[in-house]
């Protein structure tokens, strides 16, 4: 059923008439014109759909559209502050932590909510915390030193989003 | 036959891609200097094509000074964006920031066979590299008109070319391209043709550089074939048979046509819906009550290995040295040992994808894809239309592996933007992913060999059923030895595989490897050596002696493993690269669960264009490794694949991750070899050696299950 939803994407409020029970992923990714947010599997497994709602990773193949109902939503394109990169994406960066690059916008934002969850992740933490982010081309060892680099820089005094 | 044509067409085999005349070509290439070049002729030997006459790719020096090559190569992680544009810069003398790469557009790119088998940096890099170097000569040729100075008197250097003794004399790259179009010709032997640098004058190759791409990446801007999405586009949703072989029997599509906006096709036995929503057309697929006539395959992972061998070709020689019978007769000690491979799934993070949209005359189409060109040929096929009439464009692509080399949802998105009249985006699901992909063949490899009173290999019998030839060859020093190749390589024949089987990342090289360092490992055993001295004993090639000992002195081998570990080694050759590595691994003996913890892999790979960027390849390739290697098979029964999602079938994640040390050889005098597949063949070896040190069971059979390591601990 079409209904109005609102919520804040990326900082801006957005409106929408949709069926409420459309997975947040392909509102994202269509009705928004948002093609960051990637469709690794459909079933909330690999990680590679996932966004910020209210800064907590989630996977947006698998919540529907009227559950961000008034919360923030934030993807790949929204961690941009003022031009500026977010220390995780220069990091990323920094460290080749991407290949294809197909998985990486989950992989940012996951980490995001890890460290903002914890601000001082040991090495277990970080992959324990990504574990459930799948890398097929094999650039889990980067990304684990980008994560503990940007956790660094972020401890430093550069602002978390 | 118009000799104004740059290629011309051969109807022997397939299509030949670049068909419009040097004219029109050179019109749209616009003002510069604009060196053609011939990239790789063993690549194009392998299509069946027939060459472009004259070049396979361009470089372009514009009037504003930027350097922009033109190649049909695609990037899909692998990193050819930065490698070879850092190539291109060293030779121009231009920074690195300069250089562009336009990538795989069949209309702005000429031919090229596709992007796969390591070789872009082995055999398109040296013609590239001596294009470059053209370049510079036909840049210093100008400046030395221009400014009235000879051309030895002269220095070029970030993209300005000045006097040496005196640098107020100067002009830039770009004022020299000015209002003139240059065209030459890198001919013939590409060393001969101009001189490329010496590596003592190289600044940018060599040298660790970040990604290009990564700044795309990070922020969610890089466009994949998913993401482009032209106005008016509907997402179509296929009907799937339930399994391979299948065929439509009934079909009843009442159900979608009742959902608002969604359009229903059929043709002939092919149904799709269609959709604004990807989300809707995939819920209208659902509402569609099919019957299919499924034909009975008794073939499953278990007993798919008895029906191969059964199938089997009697075998063609690979090599043969000596004489294998007679030395059979001198061995004392014989060891003689079945290996097996499970079929693998290709599984890159981004599915088969593709966006058609037909225009008047004219269809586009934006597919992931490491082969553009065969993309084309196929829709040119397809549509019977001319060939100028298609333009496939491949934007990132989000791993390949080998299994984007077939263009399935190519086909079905043309097919459907022709049906429908509009634009159309075809994005497999995960399941049909899984369930239509080029799988890694199933593979046997059995070898008997022996050794000497002495301790010495006697000899070597080597039959490898499915995996190919690539790397079937040892290279161990034995005097008597055969290697014979049975069935027909990684696509096998009709009956063979209950499915598509094709190429999948150093293909054939990953059984290979596995079977023969194992049983190298069982002969170090069974000789009482230690697996490094036997190996050692019976190398005689520098290159491979050199990456095992440097692999030994980082890991330390010589050190006995803590308590309830094991230490590994295992030695290949890939695309021309020599690898060794070596890993520790920790076997839990309740629960036969392997844990890779460390690796060392020691690579040479010739001049290493970029050491940061071939490092990468090396850690991906272990950690890749690691799924093949303990967990990634797939499931299979009544020809439908069991595994169609990542919660049965284990990809590799982060606590898997052991700590990983790369050694790049530095070996500037040897042309560049691949650097994207060679350190994944040794995953399976080295950790099985790794297993049996740990635990004194050998494992035969890949993955290396935990059942299975329980199973062969009871054996020991």
């Amino acid at each position: 059923m079409e209904k109005v939803v609102q919520f804040t994407l990326n900082g801006k409020p957005v409106k929408l008439n949709v069926d409420g029970d459309r997975m947040l992923l392909w509102v994202l990714r269509t009705d928004l014109g948002l093609t960051g947010t990637k469709y690794g599997c459909g079933e909330g497994i690999c990680g590679a759909c996932t966004v910020l709602v209210d800064n907590e990773a989630v996977r947006s193949c698998s919540i529907s559209v009227s559950d961000v109902q008034g919360k923030h939503v934030t993807t790949i394109e929204g961690l941009e502050k003022n031009g500026k990169l977010h220390p995780l994406q220069k990091a990323f960066m920094e460290h080749d932590a991407l290949q294809c690059g197909y998985c990486t916008p989950g992989m940012i934002l996951t980490a995001y909510s890890l460290l903002r969850e914890n601000p001082k992740p040991t090495y277990d933490q970080i992959a324990k915390g990504m574990e459930h982010n799948l890398c097929r081309c094999g650039a889990h060892k980067r990304i684990i030193e980008a994560i503990q680099a940007a956790a660094k820089e972020m401890a430093g005094g550069a602002k978390n989003g | 036959m118009d000799s104004d044509r740059i290629t011309e067409l051969d109807f022997s085999g397939n299509f030949s891609g670049l068909t419009m005349s040097r004219r029109e070509f050179l019109k749209g290439v616009g003002a510069g200097i604009i060196i053609l070049f011939l990239g790789g002729e063993a690549i194009a030997q392998r299509g069946g094509h027939q060459l472009p006459s004259d070049f396979n790719a361009f470089l372009r020096i514009a009037e504003d000074g930027k350097v922009t090559c033109f190649t049909g190569k695609i990037e899909m992680g692998q990193g050819i964006i930065t490698s070879l544009a850092q190539m291109l810069a060293d030779e121009l003398d231009v920074s690195l920031e300069s250089v562009s790469m336009v990538m795989g557009d069949t209309d702005l790119c000429p031919w090229d066979a596709g992007t796969f088998g390591s070789m872009s940096t082995r055999f398109f890099g040296p013609p590239l590299r001596a294009a470059g170097a053209k370049a510079r000569a036909v840049l210093l040729e100008l400046a030395a008109e221009q400014l009235k100075r000879p051309v030895d008197k002269l220095v070029a250097d970030n993209g300005v070319v000045f006097d040496g003794s005196d640098k107020s004399v100067r002009v830039t790259y770009g004022e020299l391209a000015k209002g003139k179009q240059i065209i030459r010709h890198v001919v013939n032997h590409p060393a001969t043709d101009a001189a490329i640098k010496k590596p003592s004058q190289l600044k940018v190759m060599g040298k660790p550089v970040t990604r290009r791409d990564a700044m795309e990446k990070v922020t969610g801007k890089a466009k994949y074939a998913g993401d482009v999405q032209p106005e008016g586009m509907l997402y179509a949703k296929i009907l799937r048979a339930p399994a391979h072989g299948a065929t439509l029997k009934t079909v009843d599509t009442s159900g979608a046509e009742k959902i608002k906006g969604v359009q229903v096709v059929k043709d002939g036995d092919f149904i799709a819906v269609l959709h604004k929503y990807p989300d809707v057309a995939e819920a209208a697929l659902e509402q569609i009550r099919a019957d299919f006539n499924v034909p009975t395959s008794t073939l499953n992972e278990n007993n798919i290995f008895d029906h191969l061998l059964k199938v089997a070709s009697p075998g063609e020689n690979v090599s043969r040295t000596g004489d294998v019978e007679k030395a059979m007769a001198r061995a004392t000690k014989v060891i003689d040992t079945t290996y097996l491979n499970s079929y693998v799934a290709h599984a890159p993070m981004e599915p088969h994808t593709a966006v058609a949209m037909i225009e008047g005359k004219k269809t586009t189409v934006w597919a992931s894809t490491q082969s553009p060109f065969g993309a084309k040929d196929e829709v040119v096929r397809f549509l019977g239309c001319a060939p100028e009439d298609v333009r496939v464009i491949p934007p990132f692509v989000g791993g390949g592996f080998g299994g984007k080399t077939r263009n399935l949802q190519v086909i079905d998105a043309v097919r459907l933007a022709k049906l429908t009249g509009k634009p159309v985006q075809v994005a497999w699901t995960r399941s049909e992913e899984f369930f239509d992909d080029s799988f890694r063949p199933a593979a046997i490899v059995k070898i008997k060999s022996g050794l000497t009173d002495s301790g010495e290999i006697a000899f070597w019998d080597y039959h490898v059923y499915y995996a190919g030839t690539r790397g079937a060859e040892h290279f161990y020093d034995i005097p008597d030895s055969a290697t014979v190749s049975h069935g027909s390589g990684w696509g096998g024949g009709p009956g063979t595989h209950p499915f598509a089987t094709g190429a999948w990342r150093a293909p054939g090289n990953n059984t290979n490897t596995f079977a023969r360092e194992s049983q190298i490992d069982m002969m170090a055993v069974k000789a009482g050596v230690d697996p490094v001295e036997f190996r050692m004993k019976h190398l005689k090639e520098d290159k491979m002696r050199g990456v095992l000992s440097a692999a030994a002195k980082q890991f330390g081998w010589t050190a006995k493993p803590p308590a309830g570990r094991g230490y590994g080694v295992a030695l290949g050759i890939d695309a021309g690269t020599y690898v060794a590595a070596m890993a520790e691994v920790e076997v839990n003996k309740k629960t036969g669960a392997v844990q890779v913890k460390r690796v060392v892999c020691a690579q040479d790979m010739g001049l290493c264009i970029n050491p940061e960027g071939a490092k990468i390849q090396m850690e991906g390739c272990i950690t890749m490794g690691l799924g093949y290697t303990l967990a990634e098979e797939i499931h299979f029964k009544g020809g439908d694949i069991l595994d169609r999602n990542f919660d049965t079938y284990h990809l590799p994640r982060f606590s898997w991750l052991p700590k990983i040390e790369t050694i790049i050889i530095d070996n500037p005098n040897f042309a560049p070899q691949g650097g994207g597949e060679p350190a994944i063949i040794t995953m399976g070896a080295v950790v099985a050696n790794a297993v049996y040190s740990a635990t004194g069971a050998r494992l035969l059979q890949l993955p290396m299950t935990p059942e299975r390591v329980l199973e062969a601990m009871k054996k020991r």
